[in-house]
């Protein structure tokens, strides 16, 4: 990465962990509601896989979404009303932390359906292909998908239509408290992309630039009409599965021997040995963060609610060319 | 002119495909030419980017139509059969159904789904269900079950107008039966019931081919000197209660029919309807003529005994305006 893709790099990253940190607070303090499932450890993946894309590019991901929306230029004002269920946020309230939309960001949403929405990402692709864009689609999922069958379809749809698309495993290696190592026959994901006839690589997702090399190789593959990509970001989520988990299922010494891998200090100890970023650069960068988060958390708070009205007319979309 | 319900879902589809964004695509619909002949030709005609052959993959395809409609693209999918449709439940009901409302109404679905539905043809419980009316309870679908060439054509050409996905349900038994059909673009309304025959003594409430079994049963009330209207619901959602209501309100009697077992639609809830909203119109109870809620049986003259017939609901109607 070039000092300017990194210092946005570093400041979307930074973003992401104090918005989730303010999240899990706000949590707390029953300002959010429902199911929160944050992203705290794997930043480097959706901030290095969504670097190596276009504005115009289309992403699609599961409900672990905060990172990919604000990754993908969504801002922490809407997102945060999001959660808070306000009307400003980027799904009017109605969607809530799982289900962000952001289509101006080309945005598709998060899903809360283990792997049902991979094969969408696949359609993603198709409409590319069929309107003739020269677009491609991310399509991010955890290591529990892919032992959907949704999985296997849209992988095998997508090689066969040599569609622009690319899959992103974020293997964190605990489908909700389940590892993977009890639940798949093979559990190096990016093998499986053998069975699709399309090229497979693991990368390590706690290196935003190792992300973004993977996945810009991976992106050009589609762009230039090669087909998909199965890739496989080996990352930690550093908290539980949502704020309800006790995480009963996986050691504290396993724990610990993650945390030296956090993405965020190696990412910036690295910006500062090769000199591409000053101290004072980044600790501006992390003000700015900061004031960003404490922003979008009082724009959260002095949104209104959305409507009844809001959600009868959001059922259907209404008809713009009747035949009528 | 006087075409087959099948030759009117192809003038349908012609009509359709001459927007840039449509194509087709499905199981065995280009070079096989569709298990029912929709597409004989298609993919000679239109090419395999217009007409797409897709894996057996009813969940992966469907989803990947909602996709490809999420992109601009505006796809009219085929499932084989509408019993392969569960394999795509959650494809429709989890997200084609739900992507418009969760997301504050700014993305929307268009995608047309057309499907096969149908008991009666000895072809075991697997592939012998009408399971239209577990989709019309979905709030985010729009349902169609035509019974008529003219209504095949005209909602499928509506639906191109459609920015939400519509489920459309044809009924294998009436791919040969023929109807007048005008040319070119003709559209029927997506919610609004149709009187196919007109009478004033009892409303018979039906959809696809059991509103064709329907006219036979007012034909046996006719010699019984008995006046039946033949309501065709066309649209299973939304429900247009206003034409039914109206009817209902000049006859005082209906009967409601269904080819599905009963309770396993929407029936029950048209009934709820209508004994909530004009139960003073009611001179008595409303009939409900229904399936047997089974898995339909392949013997032959059991399969019939699981399905209403033209003398089943005439005799329903009859004890019920005679009582």
């Amino acid at each position: 990465m070039d000092r300017e893709l990194s210092l946005r790099a570093y400041h979307q990253m930074a973003l992401i962990r104090l918005f989730e940190d303010k999240a899990g607070e706000q949590y707390g303090r029953g300002k959010i509601g429902g199911f929160l499932h944050l992203y705290i450890g794997e930043e480097a993946c959706a901030v290095g896989a969504i670097a190596a894309l276009r504005h115009e590019d289309y992403v699609i991901t599961h409900y672990r979404d905060h990172g990919h929306a604000l990754a993908k230029g969504c801002s922490a004002r809407a997102v945060m009303a999001e959660l808070y269920g306000k009307r400003t946020g980027v799904s009017k309230g109605l969607g809530g932390s799982m289900h962000l939309f952001c289509p101006e960001n080309r945005l598709m949403g998060g899903y809360a359906i283990v792997g049902g929405h991979i094969p969408i990402g696949t359609g993603l692709a198709l409409g590319i292909r069929h309107l003739g864009q020269d677009l491609v689609c991310v399509v991010f999922f955890g290591d529990g998908a892919v032992n959907e069958g949704e999985f296997h379809e849209a992988l095998n749809m997508a090689s066969v239509w040599k569609l622009p698309v690319v899959f992103f495993c974020e293997n964190n290696l605990y489908a909700m408290g389940t590892a993977i190592t009890r639940t798949s026959a093979v559990t190096e994901v990016y093998r499986r992309a053998e069975a699709y006839a399309m090229p497979g690589q693991r990368v390590d997702g706690m290196d935003v630039e190792a992300v973004y090399r993977a996945t810009r190789e991976a992106v050009a593959r589609a762009r230039g009409g090669s087909g998909p990509t199965l890739l496989e970001a080996m990352t930690y989520r550093f908290k539980g599965h949502s704020m309800a988990d006790a995480v009963t299922y996986r050691s504290r010494d396993e724990e610990a021997g993650w945390r030296p891998r956090d993405p965020l200090p190696l990412f910036r100890e690295r910006l500062l040995a090769d000199g591409r970023a000053t101290e004072e650069e980044l600790a501006a960068i992390e003000q700015a963060v900061k004031a960003e988060v404490e922003d979008a958390v009082r724009f959260a708070e002095a949104s209104p609610e959305p409507t009844m009205e809001d959600v009868l007319t959001s059922v259907y979309a209404p008809c713009r060319a009747c035949s009528e | 002119m006087l075409i087959t319900y099948r030759e009117a879902i192809r003038q349908a589809l012609r009509e359709l495909l001459k927007d840039p964004t449509v194509f087709l695509m499905g199981e065995d619909i280009g070079a096989y030419g569709g298990a029912f002949a929709v597409t004989k030709g298609f993919l000679e005609e239109y090419g395999p980017a217009r007409v797409i052959d897709t894996p057996i993959s009813e969940s992966g395809l469907v989803s990947a139509a909602i996709g490809a409609g999420m992109a601009g693209a505006h796809p009219v999918v085929e499932v084989m059969t509408i019993n392969f449709t569960l394999l795509a439940f959650d494809a429709l009901v989890n997200h084609a159904a739900k992507i418009h409302g969760m997301s504050g109404g700014r993305v929307d679905v268009p995608l047309i789904l057309r499907t096969v539905t149908g008991s009666g043809n000895q072809l075991g419980a697997q592939h012998s269900q009408n399971i239209e009316g577990h989709y019309a309870m979905v709030p985010g679908l729009k349902v169609l079950a035509p019974a008529t060439p003219a209504d095949a054509k005209g909602l499928l050409l509506s639906a191109l107008y459609e920015p939400n996905p519509v489920f459309i349900a044809e009924h294998f038994a009436l791919y040969n039966t023929k109807g007048e059909v005008e040319e070119g673009r003709t559209f029927v309304p997506i919610n609004k019931a149709n009187v196919l025959r007109a009478g004033a003594d009892v409303t018979l409430i039906a959809y696809s081919r059991m509103a064709i079994v329907c006219l036979h049963a007012a034909e046996l009330l006719a010699q019984d000197g008995i006046a039946a209207e033949v309501l065709d619901m066309r649209t299973l959602r939304p429900l247009d209660l206003e034409t039914i209501f109206t009817s209902i309100a000049k006859t005082h009697y209906a009967v409601m029919v269904e080819e599905t077992g009963k309770g396993t639609s929407i029936g029950g809830s048209l009934i709820a309807e209508v004994q909530e909203q004009i139960f003073d119109a009611l001179h008595g109870p409303i009939r409900w003529v229904a399936g047997l809620p089974v898995p339909v049986p392949y013997n032959k003259t059991l399969e019939r005994e699981t399905i209403p017939s033209a003398e089943s609901i005439a005799r329903a109607a009859r004890e019920l305006v005679n009582a």
